[in-house]
């Protein structure tokens, strides 16, 4: 068996490393500007998870608000200071910072950066068996413009005007005209900032990722034995590398607007008592501009988490995923379309009715690949033998949240309806179910499934049922009522609802249990940061493979070192999924275990790739190792 | 409200128990340590999959009971012909993805629970069933091919041009107010506009080198509009982006500072009709923003009145033309139009004609 063969490896593992690293990295090449692959992925991880607290945070604050408007936030003024007005009141301006800054920093810095660049990093040479990235140069520049990228978003939080404060869309004009609001001053100009060091931090990463996968997969890894997980990041990669630069492109347009006076964004304005000049821009090509990453960023950020899922899914419930090809095929065209369905953000900002009509219809289609997903999971649990860790329950309840999140898209999806509903908390739900809530546990299953090859440690499983449990349950509470108060007309980003009559004096107590179920939930997440931290230094030593998993990265040592491996980097000579398969002696058989191995168990087919696997062993081409460097 | 507290603290409580249960179980836990394949066979294991169970059924419960409870709060029947239209649509629609995210749920939480782990069990190999999958690839794609086509049905006539005859309003909107603007009751056509010409008094830019401007009229309390005749919006913005959301009617369309929108509706119930049919005497219509603009957006409201035409006729012509209010701004009347203009100015002798003009010259020189 190969896990044998690689624990014999062990003992030669000092010998190979001493002779490959010339010498020790310092400190500051090892852990800071490291170009391991696994340093990188742990950086952002823990990066991703202090963004994920600042985020929360700021969406309890405005549950505050919204929850009890007659509130004294007095007790807040240590923490956002003059923001809480002499009466205890949050202040408007500042209540819509907290929205776009927790838009923003949930989408982009948890859920793209800390997820993708996490797991991207972490398992991409890991499971395609290779040393490291292409470039550990380019990897380590990734981190470090997403560092100055987050550095900057930090500090727009202190600034005396505060923060981006139009929405995390950031619409021009209102975030072009530092006259019209104050979170278009300094703040916005930092948002962009930090935005175009971002995306150049999503670009170098992307480019990094694609041609890892493409280049460096060991012997016999053909593109149909790849992990779902890495079709997911692969086709992640591919999307942010299309849609990102577009992005980009808005944003350096809005700078100009804003600052050297052109006028792509602006026409015909008349504020704060003057004329502006500005003439023929379109505030609308903003939003094409905006959408056009804005879609695929939700994918961005649901593939990876679907990935994720689908490997923790057929490791614990000890099963092939259903309908392998299937997969790959709804992923792909999930990519493909994400990129011709932008303009269902817009059905009712004045665009052309037909081009809502060919966008609604594009839309419904991306339905279909994201319902036979769900199809899939569902049937890869039927007949299995389930284990519920806390990665596998993570998995499931992000299969829920998918499912029922999804299934309103239908109706947003549908622009008739959207005209009542677009901009209601009916969206928020949505959005919040299908890809916040879902993405988010996506993360979190990972990082319950793939510590102990992180950290070398198991996680507490019990502490992490808690947590799934309460996380599960207050997200359905939060988000599951919403869908009402958005079906009552309730508009988003309102600081309050009292000047409206439709909105005046109902839903209140919704609007109170909801935020209480948001701080419960908030505080949960303590739980799994006490756990992190905790199994980090005290967690029960792990196994080399303790979910017992097919893939790769479970040949390492438990700890891998740089290079991941200490001798040869094992040849691949099956597909990833095969879990209970009839008689086999174990109930799984790693990838690198060859067909002439497992007699008892091949099906005919099978059979006949064994004299296969003679030329599979005599490729040697992506061994970096092996180059003299 | 106490309903909901009792049932906030029931379900609370019994977590707070659960986390209590398995943190002295995590203790437990610490003294025999558990290896290989009997792990999964646990209580903790199967305690999880109960736990699916209980959450489909509770969930299900709850999900029913606030719905129910949540139905009086929801907008009463629209107020607009297309408005009744996509209600129904979006009920349907509902009751469909409803119906189907509770499938598949109960599938994947019962399947969660009945394939738990057991030992000695072997799990089914099952990688693929094409047939199985062309089924479910192809059902959906029906159901929603269906969806989308009665959607767009309703979309392409809801976004048809306006019948002729809809009566036509402007609506601006401007940090943080709308201004509605009516195309007077003279000649009934709203009149050119330019965002150059705003200031205090003419809010809305009228441009009065344009004859039909001459009977516009503004508001900034209340957009009247008559019942059961088509009424068409048009929409801009002097700012920043803003949306017209008229919930009771099921309207709604951004306004783009320099590239107008409208919509148009049929409104079928007065004001009166709704206070009668609602039990509400304060009953009002409104129009709210629902596309941030900044720090007012929450309050950003507008009344609309919907009304018999007889009594809408008769408000109009109670309201005073822009430029009989601010008689000024004839100055800017070319002269070939002053004789028809003069039909709005105060009526004066000929001296006084020239000593407005020449006020008015100098009050809009000191305004630009």
């Amino acid at each position: 068996m190969a896990t044998e063969s690689a624990v014999s490896t062990l003992s030669v593992h000092d010998a190979e490393h001493d002779h490959h690293d010339h010498e020790e990295l310092s400190f500051l090449r090892k852990y800071v500007f490291a170009e391991d692959h696994k340093t990188i992925a742990k950086q952002y991880l823990i990066s991703g998870i202090i963004w994920a607290i600042i985020g929360i945070s700021f969406s309890v604050i405005f549950r505050l608000q919204l929850g009890f408007p007659q509130m004294k936030l007095g007790f807040l003024r240590p923490l956002i200071g003059n923001w809480i007005d002499e009466s205890g009141k949050l202040d408007p301006n500042f209540y819509l910072a907290l929205v776009t800054m927790h838009g923003t920093i949930m989408v982009f810095f948890v859920l793209t950066a800390g997820l993708s660049g996490t797991f991207s990093n972490f398992l991409i040479p890991l499971q395609i068996g290779a040393r490291d990235m292409a470039s550990g140069f380019l990897n380590m520049l990734s981190y470090w413009f997403f560092f100055m990228a987050s550095m900057l978003m930090f500090a727009s939080l202190f600034l005396e005007t505060g923060p981006a404060a139009g929405g995390w869309v950031v619409y021009p004009p209102l975030s072009a005209l530092p006259q019209a609001h104050l979170g278009s001053q300094m703040g916005m100009t930092l948002w962009l900032s930090s935005m175009a060091l971002f995306i150049v931090s999503q670009l170098l990463g992307g480019i990094n990722y694609i041609t890892t996968v493409i280049n460096l997969r060991t012997r016999g890894m053909s593109f149909s034995k790849l992990p779902l997980t890495i079709w997911a990041f692969f086709l992640t990669a591919i999307l942010g590398l299309i849609s990102f630069p577009v992005l980009l492109s808005a944003a350096l347009l809005l700078i100009f607007d804003r600052s050297f006076g052109t006028s792509f964004f602006l026409s015909e304005i008349y504020v704060a008592g003057e004329a502006l000049p500005n003439v023929g821009g379109s505030p609308i090509l903003f939003q094409h501009l905006f959408w056009f990453l804005g879609h695929p960023e939700v994918y961005i950020v649901m593939l990876p988490a679907l990935g994720i899922t689908s490997e923790v899914i057929a490791t614990n419930s000890r099963k092939p995923i259903f309908g392998y090809r299937a997969m790959i095929a709804s992923m792909m065209g999930i990519a493909f379309l994400a990129f011709i369905v932008w303009a269902h953000h817009m059905f009712v900002t004045g665009m052309n009715p037909f081009l809502g009509s060919v966008f609604m219809f594009l839309t419904l289609i991306i339905a279909v690949p994201s319902a036979v997903k769900a199809f899939n999971y569902i049937t890869t649990l039927w007949r299995g033998n389930i284990r519920f860790t806390p990665g596998m329950l993570f998995s499931i309840g992000l299969v829920s949240f998918f499912i029922s999140g999804g299934v309103t898209g239908l109706i947003l999806g549908n622009s008739a309806l959207d005209i009542q509903l677009h901009d209601t908390y009916f969206v928020v739900a949505h959005f919040h179910l299908v890809m916040g809530a879902s993405s988010a546990f996506g993360l979190l299953a990972g990082v319950y499934h793939w510590f102990p090859k992180m950290f070398g440690r198991m996680m507490n499983e019990k502490l992490g049922y808690v947590h799934f449990w309460l996380s599960f349950i207050g997200i359905y509470c939060i988000f599951f009522p919403m869908h009402y108060i958005g079906i009552a007309g309730f508009p988003r980003r309102y600081y309050a609802f009292t000047a409206n009559d439709f909105t005046k004096n109902i839903f209140q107590d919704m609007n109170s249990f909801i935020s209480i179920v948001a701080i419960v939930t908030f505080s949960a997440q303590f739980l799994f940061l006490y756990n992190f931290v905790n199994s980090l230094i005290r967690g029960k030593k792990a196994t080399q493979n303790p979910w017992q998993s097919n893939t790769l990265e479970w040949t390492t040592p438990v700890v891998p070192g740089h290079g991941n491996w200490p001798g040869e980097i094992p040849a691949v000579y099956r597909w990833p999924y095969d879990y209970s398969k009839p008689g086999a002696q174990n109930d799984f058989i790693p990838q690198n275990v060859p067909y002439s191995a497992t007699p008892e168990s091949n099906l005919p087919h099978e059979n006949e790739l064994i004299s296969l696997e003679k030329a599979i062993e005599a490729q040697n081409y992506n061994d970096q190792f092996k180059q003299p460097h | 409200m106490v309903y909901i507290v009792g049932l906030v603290s029931i379900v609370f409580l019994a977590l707070a128990f659960m986390v209590f249960g398995r943190l002295t179980n995590v203790m437990k836990g610490v003294s025999t340590p558990e290896q290989g394949e009997e792990q999964y066979g646990s209580t903790s294991n199967k305690l999880n999959g109960a736990m699916f169970m209980v959450f489909l059924i509770g969930g299900v419960i709850a999900a029913t009971w606030s719905f129910i409870h949540s139905t009086q709060y929801f907008l009463p029947q629209a107020s607009s012909e297309h408005g009744r239209r996509t209600d129904t649509l979006f009920w349907v629609s509902m009751a469909i993805v409803t119906g189907s995210a509770l499938l598949t749920n109960i599938f994947l939480f019962y399947f969660a629970f009945k394939y738990q782990y057991k030992n000695g069990k072997r799990a089914t190999y099952y990688p693929e069933n094409h047939k199985l999958e062309l089924y479910w690839t192809v059902t959906p794609a029906v159901v929603m091919a269906l969806m989308v086509f009665t959607g767009w049905q309703a979309w392409r006539d809801i976004m048809s041009e306006a019948p002729a005859g809809a009566q036509e309003v402007e609506l601006i909107g401007k940090q943080f107010n709308w201004i509605a603007r009516y195309p007077g009751v003279d000649n009934n056509k709203l009149g050119n506009y330019n965002y150059k010409l705003i200031d205090n008094n003419n809010d809305t830019g009228i441009d009065f080198s344009d004859e039909n401007a001459f009977d516009d009229f503004t508001s900034t309390t209340e957009l009247h509009i008559p019942v059961g005749k088509p009424v068409l919006i048009r929409i801009r913005a002097r700012d920043v982006l803003h949306s017209v959301f008229i919930p009771h009617m099921r309207v709604k369309m951004d306004a783009v500072p320099g590239m107008p929108t409208r919509f148009w509706f049929k409104p079928e119930k007065t004001t009166e009709q709704m206070r009668n049919e609602t039990g509400n005497q304060a009953f009002k219509y409104e129009i709210a923003c629902t596309e941030v603009c900044g720090r007012n957006h929450f309050a950003m409201r507008l009344n609309l009145v919907v009304e018999d035409e007889g009594s809408w006729k008769k408000w109009c012509a109670e309201q005073k033309p822009l430029l009989t209010s601010f008689p000024e701004y004839a100055s800017r009347v070319p002269a070939n139009l002053k004789a028809k203009a003069a039909k709005y100015l105060p009526t004066v002798d000929s001296t006084a004609t020239a000593s407005v003009g020449s006020v008015a010259g100098s009050g809009s020189a000191s305004l630009r």
